[in-house]
Parts: structure tokens; sequence; C-alpha cells
């Protein structure tokens, strides 16, 4: 049994002292990119469940850096207020009361949701603006307002439901958490990370998170939750954004969060597939129309045709 | 004298006894109602279809940027879909099917492949080809306006369900080639036929082109002494 430890994140930031820009991206949406030149080290955040008091210091440091206001809402009797994700919330703990079968107790899980920073992230498949989603050799996947045209392809393409789009603003824009891509250019950690008073977000890069993830594993399995995993979805290729969940097993069971996420093939074929069989069939049709034209030549109305509609019209009586 | 006029006959229909003949076959209403379709129809194509390859994104420009494009799509929508119902009550009963039309699609191939067009029976104001033209973009349009009204999230995103935008975006997209072939066969045929585009531009085709092509159509107008200088 171990003792309660108080084991410090690894220093986050070390090795990742390196800005980046649009040298380092190796997606963009709706275009293609060069090939970078280098690959930045992969950053990840690690949110460990069980270390969660639900203090909500991350989703008010999240305001704050990205100097976001918001309405005070209304207490509906469940913590989970702010209800859900929105355009200036990009962060939001979401409390489920569990009973665990086994063992008769209640559980009380809290999950910070907000993006994952997929390795194959379905927004950016779905968004049709140039530019507007890009992803970092990093592993950081950020919206460009600049170029987003606010059409919420990116809310069908995302298995996680996370983006949000401003509805009913003079422009609808699309959100979401940036991993602070503006703090980690300039070798800081994200700020719910810094704010985390339990160290349940630590940040870092992604095979140290891996490693210390791995720590928690075994803690945890130590203290009778056999089930204690990493989530690290391979359906999207890998997140940026991992949890350690007591219940690695069930997934679900934190607030729906997806057992085998990957982009719907719905998706996949609405982006993919369909494109060409869209492409083939106009194209192939106006070819036929062309040829049919030139082969068949112009069908023209002779003149005995004329004719024959003067005498049935009897204007060939006068 | 005009006795009870058969389901095809429109009211303006009137045939001229000049030289050459000439009938009068679309209203100036029914012109500019047509008109309306076609250049709302053009302008959803740009703005639908900028969204729909990266190759195609540049078409956003006509609207001077990629977030006007998707805010006049939808809008342009509603307006193709009071237009196309403008055009569908005024000419759904002309547009039932009649018993000729089985027996002229089946003689179609022929006629399209250079063969002589007096092999097909003599046909109405609308031939069959016209006719399924009409109802597949009746039943098109109103599957472009209800899956396009499912993804206009500025409204109506509350409505449906991730999974169901996911399914409406699809299908919007495959009706929308879809109606984009439907367009190519009918401009492709307006154009193979010639003297059918005048209907549409002056409103009146000549005798020998209603005999050639609507046959039927002519005789209705002379039995129903819809003749006059
Ligand atoms: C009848 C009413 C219609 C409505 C309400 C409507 C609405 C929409 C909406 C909301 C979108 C998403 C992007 C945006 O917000 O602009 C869209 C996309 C699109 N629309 Fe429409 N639309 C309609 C008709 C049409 C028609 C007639 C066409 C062309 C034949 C068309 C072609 C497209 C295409 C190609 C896309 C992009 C699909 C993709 O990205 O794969 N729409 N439409
Ligand atoms: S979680 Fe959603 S929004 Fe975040 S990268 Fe993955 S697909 Fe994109």
């Amino acid at each position: 049994m171990a003792n309660f430890e108080f084991v410090l994140p690894p220093a986050p930031t070390t090795n990742i002292k390196v800005a980046f820009g649009e040298g380092d991206l190796v997606a963009r949406s709706a275009s293609s990119v060069p090939p970078p030149a280098k690959q930045l080290t992969p950053v990840a955040k690690l949110i460990d469940v069980s270390k969660c008091i639900g203090c909500k210091a991350c989703e008010v440091a999240c305001l704050e850096w990205n100097n976001l206001r918001h309405p005070i809402g209304i207490n509906t009797g469940s913590y989970n207020i702010p209800p859900d994700l929105d355009p200036n919330i990009f962060t939001v703990m979401r409390f489920t009361e569990w009973v665990n079968p086994e063992t008769k107790n209640l559980e009380w899980l809290i999950r910070k949701d907000g993006c994952m920073h997929c390795v194959d992230p379905g927004c950016l498949k779905a968004c049709p603006a140039p530019g507007a989603i890009v992803q970092y050799s990093n592993g950081i996947v950020d919206f460009d307002h600049e170029k987003c045209i606010g059409c919420g392809y990116c809310v069908r393409g995302c298995p996680f439901n996370i983006p949000r789009i401003s509805r009913n603003a003079d422009q609808p824009k699309a959100y979401k958490c940036t991993l602070c891509s503006d703090r980690v250019a300039v070798g800081q950690g994200p700020a719910c990370a810094k704010s985390c008073p339990t160290h349940a977000i630590v940040f870092g890069t992604k095979d140290e998170m891996k490693k210390h993830a791995e720590g928690r594993i075994k803690d945890l399995k130590s203290r009778g939750f056999s089930n204690a995993g990493l989530y690290d979805p391979p359906g999207v290729g890998g997140t940026h954004v991992m949890y350690v969940l007591a219940h690695a097993d069930k997934p679900e069971i934190y607030a729906g969060l997806p057992k085998d996420p990957k982009i719907s093939t719905v998706v996949e074929i609405w982006k993919g597939l369909f494109k060409y069989a869209g492409f083939i069939a106009i194209g192939g049709l106006a070819a036929v129309s062309v040829l049919h034209q030139v082969i068949a030549g112009p069908n023209r109305v002779s003149r005995a045709d004329e004719d024959n509609a003067k005498r049935l019209a009897g204007s060939d009586k006068k | 004298m005009t006795t009870t006029s058969p389901y095809d006959v429109q009211p303006g229909d009137r045939v001229h006894r000049r030289d050459p003949v000439v009938v009068d076959r679309h209203s100036s209403f029914v012109r500019v109602n047509h008109w309306t379709t076609v250049i709302t129809m053009l302008l959803l194509w740009a703005s639908g279809f900028a969204l729909f390859h990266p190759s195609l994104y540049f078409l956003a420009g006509l609207f001077g940027s990629g977030e006007n494009a998707r805010e006049w799509h939808p809008w342009l929508g509603l307006v193709l879909f009071v237009a196309f119902y403008g055009l569908f009550f005024r000419f759904w009963r002309a547009c039932l099917f009649a018993g000729e039309d089985s027996r002229w699609l089946a003689g179609l191939p022929k006629v399209m492949a250079g063969g002589d067009e007096e092999r097909l029976p003599e046909v109405g104001r609308f031939n069959a080809g016209q006719k399924m033209f009409f109802w597949i973009m009746a039943i098109m349009v109103i599957i472009m306006l209800v899956t396009g009204l499912a993804m206009w999230d500025q409204y109506f995103y509350d409505y449906t369900t991730i999974e169901q935008k996911r399914i409406m975006v699809l299908i919007h997209s495959v009706v929308a080639v879809l109606v984009v072939c439907g367009v190519i066969v009918h401009v492709s045929m307006v154009i193979w036929e010639r003297g059918t585009l005048q209907a549409m531009t002056r409103g009146y085709v000549t005798g020998g082109w209603a005999w050639k092509h609507h046959r039927k159509w002519l005789r209705e107008l002379v039995t129903g002494g819809r003749v006059g200088p």
C-alpha cells in the first residue's frame, strides 16, 4: 500500500522551449502544407481524473488567460456549472455520481472536458476553409479565427463534441481549447495545468506524460483500482490530451467519454470517397453531353416542319 | 371560343398565323420566374460548392469572402425554393404523365443517337423527359430545403443531434451533385434542340418547332381555337 505521496509534476516545459509557427504545421484544413523541416517534440497534457477535486481553478485560469467573459449562469442543483462548453468556455468539469457495482461505493467522477488535440483531428478533416484549422508538429490543433467562416463543419467532424460556434453574433466562428498554443510557444505550460492545486493536470512532452501516467496507474492499481489505465485513444491516432482513469475499461461512465472514438464513417464518406464520386459524376456527365452534341449533331427544325405547322394552323389558306 | 382546355395547355398559349407560324409558349411572368430560378441556382452552386471541395473555394470570392458565401447560401436556398415552387404550381398539371410517355421514352435512345423524331409518338406541352426532370427537381429541392435547414446552425442548431447533422450534410452534398447533373442534362437538351432557348428568352417558338417536338400540344391549341393572326 503506497503512502500518500506528493509527486510534483515533471518540470513541465523543459524540452519544449521552442517557438513554433507556420513552418511547423503538419496539417492545414482544406489545403496542404510542405513537410516541416524539423519535428517539434510532441507535447501532451495529462489529466489525472483520480486526483481532481473539482475546484474549477482550471476553468477560471482558462477564462482568465483567454480573456473570456461569461454571464453568470443559473444553478440547476448540480455542480455542472456552466453546464456545457460554449464559445466562451473552452473547458468544463463534468461531474458524475457513480455507484461502483463491485464495491457499492459511491464514486464522484469529475472529468475535465475540452479539446483532446487528436493526432487525426476530425475537425480539421471536415473544415472547408483553407487554413482555419491547423495542426503543429508538437501535436497542438488550433483554430485560426481570421480564416474560420463559421460553417460548423468542425462540429460534425469532432468525435468528442468539442467545438462550439458563436451564434447570433455578427460573424459566427468556431471556438475550442487551444492547448494554450500561445503559452506553449513561449515555453509555458497551459494555464489550466499551471493553476491546478492537486497537480491533476500536468503538462510536458508526450513521452514524459506517458511515463508519469504509468506511475499514477501503478499507484491506483495498488489501491484496488485494477482497471486503472491511460486514455490515449488509438481510433484518432492518440491524443495530446490524455486522461488517467481509475476505470479505464469503461470510459463512458466519465460523463460519456467515448470508449473507442474515431471520426464518424459518415464524415469519412462525405469528406473522402464522395468528393471523388461527385467530381466524376459531374465531369463525366458534362463530357457525355458535349460528346452527344458533337456526335448526334444539332436537332434542327426543318422547312417541312414549318410548312406542316402552317398547314395545321391554317395560315397557308389565306 | 376557347373550349375546356386539355390538361397541359397554359392560359397564354396561342398560335399566330404568321410566316413562319409563331406559338406563344411562356408568358413574361413565367420567364422572369424561370430566370430567377436559374440565377439563384447558379449563386447556390457558387456559394455551396465553394465549401464542397478546397479546389472550389475560390468561388466564395464571388461573395467577397467565405463568411459571406456561408451566410448567403441558405437565404438563396429559400429564394430558390419559392421561385421553383412558383414554377411548380404553374406546371405540375401539365407534367402529369400521359399514355404516350412510356412509348416516347422507349423510342428516345434512337432519337438521341440522331434518329428521326417522327418515330416517337406525338407529345403534349412537355415530353416525358421534361416531366421526369420536373418531378425529380421538385423532390430534390425539397430534400435540399430540409437538409439545408438542418445544417443552418444559426437558427436550427438545437433541432438535430450531431449524428443527424453529419447525415444531413452528406445527403445535402450528394443531392447537390445530383441537382447539378440534372441541370446539365436540362441545359444540354435545350442546346441540342435548336429553337428551344427562345421559348425562355423571347417567350415564343416557331410553329415548326412545336410541330416537331410537341405536336399534340400544337394540335390541342389549333383544335381549341387558340389561333389568331
Ligand atoms: C433549398 C434551400 C437550401 C438551404 C436552406 C441550404 C443550406 C445550406 C447550408 C446551411 C449549408 C452549410 C454551409 C452554409 O451554411 O452555407 C449548405 C451547404 C451546401 N449547399 Fe445548400 N442549401 C439549400 C439549397 C442548395 C442547393 C439548391 C444547392 C445546389 C444544388 C446547394 C448546394 C450546397 C453545397 C454543394 C453545399 C456544401 C456541401 C459540402 O460542403 O459538402 N444547396 N447548404
Ligand atoms: S477533440 Fe475535436 S476539436 Fe479537438 S482536435 Fe479532436 S476533433 Fe478537433
